[in-house]
């Protein structure tokens, strides 16, 4: 295993697209180590990213957005004083990845790009329709966190990308976001529902809503007829069995150990009925 | 396969060592610097008990490789006590009998301790939050628990 510490993007890019063999980029090393110490993957070349200028960064844009360096981890968005005021939906998911410890290396990205249908930190990214900007062999392109995952494990990244930054757009007026995940202890399991929901409001009525679960598929899901649901509603209690019913719809998920496909189906309905009130109230300003 | 050079601070001294590239700062703690207090239980990030803290964040050293050590701030159990002089959380473990085989006390120690730095007054659950990430198939808990409000206790009233 060879390990590079490369000061750029398109340093870290060109070493990426010239390896022949396996080849992993290390931001806080939660996944990439346990895989490496347990033998179940040993990359030939592991390309570390924090030496990169502006990779720990939290940065507010000029249009209200986000722009979070691929190395900033778990703990130092918590920290962050006004990022959680925005997004809490996104601090919140992000805070629920593993211990302590854990959360002082996590990041969003390599959460992201792990691809694991349970990652906690992306459904709410998704929600919030956030981007990554993508750094190749052929210059940059920005990427919806939703078009990243493409299955268990897999993402849509091209040999010789890497991403270099995470952009979360403007939260605007009247909005509020919220995650919830059921595991079966308090602390540090794999989710087996996850269930992020952001939405607007005008007034008491929901303008615009997205409805994201987690770990009820391959991939982590963007559930448009859950969103219908809440359009146009008060979140009243004809709105809320609607939209139960879509999430549950929307499952297929794994029998496993951890749940039942029918226990991860109910669940899903429950986490989208209280994450929806939670971002409502929110959006509302009637809870941070 | 060819060694890196790393040059690091572990409790305040400088020192240096080579390392395999797929070392890890556990191994490079215990097997090149003779650090033996960070222990390892799983080397998953499960358990704990390699907790150290490097440019003062709580990580588990079997998650940090060797290599990425350069240039940082490494504290360990071993630079806990000063001058011979127990920690105060050192103390109230041995009063409380907040240990049994001992196996997760060191790393339950360093992670006490980067709370306490952080918030001087944690209510039990914060700490038991805290600490959730340090398992110990001894005691129990409630005793490392009491310890540890105990000498935050005592720390709050020293300072
Ligand atoms: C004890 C423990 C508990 C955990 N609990 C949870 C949990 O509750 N919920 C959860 O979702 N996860 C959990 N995890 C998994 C893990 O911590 C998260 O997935 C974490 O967010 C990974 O981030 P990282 O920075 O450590 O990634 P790394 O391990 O550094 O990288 C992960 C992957 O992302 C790729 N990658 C990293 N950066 C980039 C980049 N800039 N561009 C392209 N690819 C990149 C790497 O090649 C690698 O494939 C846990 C892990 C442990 C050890
Ligand atoms: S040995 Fe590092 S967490 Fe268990
Ligand atoms: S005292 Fe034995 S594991 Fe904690």
């Amino acid at each position: 295993m060879q390990y590079h510490t490369p000061p750029s993007f398109e340093e870290a890019s060109r070493i990426a697209a010239s390896a022949s063999g396996t080849t992993r980029f290390l931001a806080g090393g939660t996944d990439v180590l346990v895989q490496l110490r347990s033998d179940l993957v040993t990359p030939d070349d592991l390309i570390d990213v924090k030496h990169i200028p502006g990779v720990k960064e939290i940065a507010r844009q000029e249009d209200g957005g986000w722009r979070i360096g691929v190395a900033v981890a778990g703990a130092e968005m918590t920290e962050h004083p006004d990022l959680g005021r925005d997004w809490p939906g996104i601090v919140e998911g992000m805070d629920l990845i593993g211990s302590t410890q854990i959360q002082g290396r996590a990041t969003l990205v390599g959460n992201l790009c792990n691809g694991s249908p349970a990652a906690d930190g992306v459904p709410a990214l998704v929600a919030a329709g956030a981007s990554v900007t993508v750094t190749g062999p052929n210059g940059a392109r920005d990427v919806a966190v939703a078009d990243i995952p493409t299955g268990p494990g897999k993402t849509c990244l091209e040999k010789g990308e890497v991403i270099s930054a995470l952009n979360i757009p403007a939260r605007g007026e009247n909005g509020g976001d919220a995650y919830l995940r059921f595991i079966p202890r308090t602390e540090m399991d794999i989710a087996v529902v996850g269930c992020a929901v952001n939405l607007r409001v005008d007034g008491d009525t929901i303008t615009e809503a997205r409805v994201v679960l987690g770990a009820v598929a391959p991939t982590i899901r963007a559930v448009q007829a859950c969103a219908d649901a809440l359009i146009g509603t008060t979140l009243d209690d004809a709105a809320l069995e609607a939209l139960d019913k879509a999430a549950r719809a929307a499952c297929e998920p794994i029998d496993d150990k951890r749940g039942t496909v029918e226990f991860r189906t109910d669940v899903a309905g429950v986490l989208a009925r209280r994450a929806a009130k939670i971002a409502y109230a929110r959006a509302k300003g009637e809870q941070s | 396969m060819s060694k890196i050079h790393v040059t690091t601070k572990v409790n305040g001294d400088e020192v240096e060592y080579l390392c395999e590239p797929r070392e890890t700062l556990l191994d490079c703690l215990r097997d090149h610097l003779d650090l033996t207090g960070a222990k390892e239980g799983c080397g998953t990030g499960d358990c704990g008990a390699c907790s150290v803290t490097m440019d003062g964040r709580l990580v588990c050293s079997c998650l940090v490789l060797g290599a990425e050590a350069q240039g940082k701030e490494i504290a360990t159990i071993e630079g806990m006590a000063e001058d011979g002089a127990l920690h105060p959380l050192q103390r109230k473990f041995i009063e409380h009998a907040a240990l049994q085989c001992g196996i997760c006390t060191p790393g339950i120690l360093v992670a006490a301790k980067s709370l306490l730095e952080k918030n001087p007054d944690p209510t039990e659950t914060e700490m038991r939050y805290w600490l959730a990430g340090n398992l110990c198939r001894c005691t129990g808990y409630d005793k490392i628990i009491r310890a540890v409000m105990d000498a935050a206790a005592e720390m709050r009233e020293a300072s």
